[in-house]
C-alpha cells in the first residue's frame, strides 16, 4: 500500500505550510501582534500531517496547545487561525479563545486546550458517541509526552480499551515537557509500552518520517474503524524551537538540536523526493502567498466588539447577571 | 529593609524555612532545574539539593495527594502549582483529604502542608489561564488562604503558612512576582488572619485583595482629587478573614467596596459584602458596592480582556456611587 510520489507531495507541501505559518506566527508574535503563549510546532510537522491525512472527513481531531498545525491539517483556512492569533473578530472563535484554543466545528477539529492532558477524555468522549451513534467514526488526540504522566490519560485508556472504543492516542514525544526531559518524568521512557498493560494496541513510530508515520495511522485508523478498538501510536520527534516564545530552551544541548535539525521532516522528504530546484521554489511561493494572505487577512480584520464580551457564555444567554455588571 | 522582587521574597521565604527546619521540602513542576516556572525557587536547588527541592512530573492530582500523606507523616511539604488553573486537577485531594483529615480523625492526624502557586489574569492568556479560583478554597473549612500583594507579605505570610499547622493555600499574583517593595532585613513572619490598612481615609472604606490592591490604590488617588478620603484594606488572608478590621474601618466611614478580580457570585468579595450588610449594616449609610471581574470566562482578545478586568476607574466610580456623590 505504498503511497503515491503525489501523494507524498502533498504531504510535503501541507508540512511546508505548517513550517511556513508557525515561522510566520512566531515573526508576529515579536511585532506584538500575537500575544500570551504561543507553542510552535516546527519540527513536528510529520506528526500532525502522517496522522491526520490518514483521517476521513467526518472523523474527528483533538489537541492540546501545540495544535496550530493541526487545525491547518485538518483543513481549517489559514487566515482564520492566523486571526485568532491576533485576537480579531474573524478568527476561529471570533478572538475569545487565543493560540491555545484554536477550534473548528465545521471541520471536526475539537481544539485546542490548555490543561496538560485535559483534551484525552474529549476524545474519548466522541469516540463513545461514534460508537453509541454507530456512525463509524474514529478520533484522533493528540498529546504531548510529559501528559502521559496524568492520571486521566490511563483512565481514558482503560474506558476505551474496556467499551471497544475507536480512539486513537497520539503521543507526540518531543522529548520534553517545557525543560523537564521525558526521563526525568517519566520511569518508562519508551512512552508506548505504558498503555499496553490496560489492553490497548500500543506501538511507536519515527516521528520525524511522515510517509512511516503516515502507513501507521491509516493501519490503526482502519482498525479503529473495522473493530472499533482503541491505539496508542508514539510519534518520537522533537521540537526545534523552545516549549512557548518565552522559553529559551537553554536545557539542551546545541549538538541535540543540531542532531535532529539533520532529520528535519520537511527537508529530508523534499530531498528523498528529489525535488528539483525550481518545484521547491514553486512549491515554496505557493506556500508564502497563503501565508502571506493569512497575515493580510488576519491584519485588516476588526478587533471584536465590545458588546461580544458577554457573549457565548450560555446558549441560550440566561447568563446568571451579577447585581451591577 | 531590603528592595527586592516578590518572586525573591518568596525564595527567601522558602530558603529561611527549609535552613531553619529540614522537615520542609519543595515539589513542583519545574521547580528545581529550571528554578521555577516564575523563578520562586532561584537557588534552591543548588543548595538543598534533590532530596528536597523536586521536580515533579506534570501529575497535579499524584503530587498534591503525596503532599497531603507527606504532611500526615511528619513532614512539611511546600507543593507548588505551576498556575492555581492547574490546581484544579489536585482540588480532590486538598478539599476531601487535606482540609478534612483532621476532623476526620478526630485530631488523629494533621495536615501541615502548603499549596502555592499563581492566580488571576496575566495577559491575553485565555479563559483556561487566567482564572481567579481562591472561592473554592475560602469555601472550605479546614483550609486557610493568603493571598499576599506585596513582596514583604508573601515573604512573611509564606513563613507562617509553612509553619502552621493546618493546610494553608497561598495564591500568589502571575503578575506581581516582578513587583519590588521594601522586607525587613530581619527575621519576621506576618501573622495568618490578619488584614493591613493600605491606606487611611473617612469618607469610604474599599476592601480588597491581591493584585487588585494597587487598582484601588489607585483608584484612591482618583478619589482623593475629587474630594473624597478613601480607606483601603488589604485583606491578606481570605480565610480565615479578618473581620474586625473591616468592621472597624466601616464603621468610621460608614461606606464600603468591596473589590475583586475574579467572578461575582458566591465568591469571597460576595461573602465581605454580606458580612458588611449584616454585621455592618447599623454603621451603613449606603448599600455595600461591588467591583469584580465580568461574570464570564476571560476573552482572549486584548481589547475584550481590559473590559472584563476592574480598573481604577470603575473602583472609583463605585465609590463615588457609595459615597452618594454620581
Ligand atoms: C495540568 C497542567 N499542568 C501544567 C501545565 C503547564 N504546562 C503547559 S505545557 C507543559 C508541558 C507539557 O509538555 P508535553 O506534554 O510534553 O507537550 P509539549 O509542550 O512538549 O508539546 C506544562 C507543564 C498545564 N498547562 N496544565
Ligand atoms: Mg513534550
Amino acid at each position: 500500500m505504498a503511497l503515491s510520489r503525489e501523494t507524498q507531495i502533498g504531504l510535503l507541501s501541507r508540512m511546508l505550510l505548517v513550517r511556513r505559518f508557525e515561522e510566520r506566527a512566531g515573526q508576529q508574535y515579536g511585532l506584538g501582534k500575537i500575544n500570551g503563549f504561543c507553542h510552535l510546532y516546527i519540527g513536528q510537522e510529520a506528526v500532525a500531517v502522517g496522522c491526520l491525512t490518514a483521517l476521513d472527513k467526518d472523523d474527528y481531531a483533538i489537541s492540546g496547545y501545540r495544535e496550530h498545525g493541526h487545525a491547518l491539517v485538518r483543513g481549517v483556512p489559514p487566515g482564520a487561525v492566523m486571526a485568532e492569533l491576533f485576537g480579531k473578530a474573524t478568527g476561529t472563535s471570533r478572538g475569545k479563545g487565543g493560540s491555545m484554543h484554536i477550534m473548528s466545528a465545521e471541520h471536526r477539529f475539537l481544539g485546542g486546550y490548555g490543561i496538560v492532558g485535559g483534551q484525552v477524555p474529549l476524545g474519548l468522549g466522541y469516540a463513545f458517541a461514534s460508537k453509541y451513534r454507530g456512525d463509524s467514526t474514529v478520533v484522533q488526540a493528540f498529546l504531548g509526552d510529559a501528559a502521559v504522566n496524568q492520571g486521566v490519560y490511563y483512565e481514558s485508556l482503560n474506558m476505551a480499551a474496556l467499551w471497544n472504543l475507536p480512539l486513537i492516542c497520539i503521543i507526540e514525544n518531543n522529548g520534553y515537557g517545557m525543560g523537564t526531559a521525558v526521563a526525568r518524568a517519566s520511569a518508562v521512557t519508551e512512552l508506548y509500552k505504558k498503555s499496553e498493560g490496560l489492553g490497548v494496541h500500543s506501538e511507536w513510530v519515527d516521528g520525524m518520517d511522515v510517509i512511516k508515520v503516515r502507513e501507521a495511522a491509516e493501519r490503526l485508523v482502519e482498525r479503529a474503524r473495522e473493530e472499533s478498538k482503541p491505539a496508542v501510536l508514539e510519534c518520537r520527534t522533537y521540537r526545534f524551537r523552545g516549549h512557548s516564545m518565552a522559553d529559551p530552551a537553554t536545557y539542551r544541548t546545541k549538538e541535540e538540536l543540531e542532531a535532529y535539525r539533520k532529520q528535519d521532516p520537511v527537508l529530508s522528504l523534499r530531498d528523498r523526493l528529489k525535488i528539483t530546484e525550481d518545484k521547491w521554489k514553486a512549491m515554496e511561493a505557493e506556500v508564502k502567498a497563503v501565508v502571506d494572505a493569512s497575515v493580510k487577512f488576519a491584519d485588516e480584520s476588526p478587533e471584536p466588539d465590545a458588546s461580544e464580551l458577554m457573549q457565548y457564555i450560555h446558549p441560550t444567554n440566561d447568563n446568571n447577571a451579577p447585581e451591577r455588571a | 529593609m531590603a528592595v527586592i522582587a516578590y518572586r525573591e521574597a518568596i525564595a527567601q521565604a522558602l530558603r529561611e524555612e527549609m535552613e531553619r527546619d529540614d522537615r520542609v521540602f519543595l515539589m513542583g513542576e519545574e521547580v528545581a532545574l529550571y528554578q521555577g516556572a516564575f523563578k520562586c525557587s532561584q537557588g534552591l536547588y543548588e543548595r538543598f539539593g534533590e532530596k528536597r527541592v523536586i521536580d515533579a512530573p506534570i501529575s497535579e492530582a499524584g503530587f498534591a495527594g503525596l503532599g497531603v500523606g507527606a504532611a500526615m507523616a511528619g513532614l512539611r511539604p511546600v507543593i507548588e502549582f505551576m498556575t492555581m488553573n492547574f490546581a484544579v486537577l489536585a482540588l480532590d485531594q486538598v478539599i476531601n483529604n487535606a482540609a478534612k483529615i483532621y476532623s476526620m480523625s478526630a485530631g488523629q492526624f494533621r495536615c501541615p502542608a502548603v499549596f502555592r502557586g499563581p492566580g488571576g489574569a496575566a495577559h491575553q492568556l485565555g479563559a483556561q489561564h487566567s482564572q481567579c479560583l481562591e472561592a473554592q478554597y475560602a469555601h472550605i473549612p479546614g483550609l486557610k488562604v493568603v493571598m499576599p500583594a506585596t513582596p514583604r507579605d508573601v515573604k512573611g505570610l509564606l513563613k507562617s503558612a509553612i509553619r502552621d499547622e493546618s493546610p494553608v493555600i497561598c495564591i500568589e499574583g502571575e503578575t506581581l512576582y516582578g513587583l519590588k517593595g521594601d522586607v525587613p532585613d530581619n527575621e519576621y513572619i506576618i501573622p495568618i488572619g490578619e488584614a493591613e490598612v493600605k491606606r487611611e481615609g473617612k469618607d469610604v472604606t474599599l476592601v480588597t485583595w491581591s493584585k487588585m490592591v494597587y487598582a484601588t490604590l489607585d483608584a484612591a488617588e482618583l478619589l482623593a482629587k475629587e474630594g473624597i478620603d478613601a480607606e483601603v484594606i488589604d485583606l491578606r488572608t481570605v480565610r480565615p478573614v479578618d473581620k474586625a478590621a473591616i468592621l472597624t474601618s466601616v464603621a468610621k466611614t460608614n461606606r464600603c467596596v468591596v473589590i475583586e478580580e475574579g467572578w461575582p457570585w458566591a465568591g469571597v468579595g460576595a461573602s465581605v459584602a454580606a458580612l458588611v450588610s449584616t454585621t455592618g449594616f447599623d454603621d451603613l449609610d449606603a448599600p455595600v458596592e461591588r467591583v469584580h471581574g465580568i461574570d464570564g470566562p476571560m476573552p482572549y482578545a486584548k481589547s475584550l480582556e481590559h473590559l472584563a478586568l476592574p480598573t481604577a476607574e470603575t473602583i472609583a466610580a463605585a465609590a463615588k456611587r457609595a459615597c452618594y456623590r454620581e
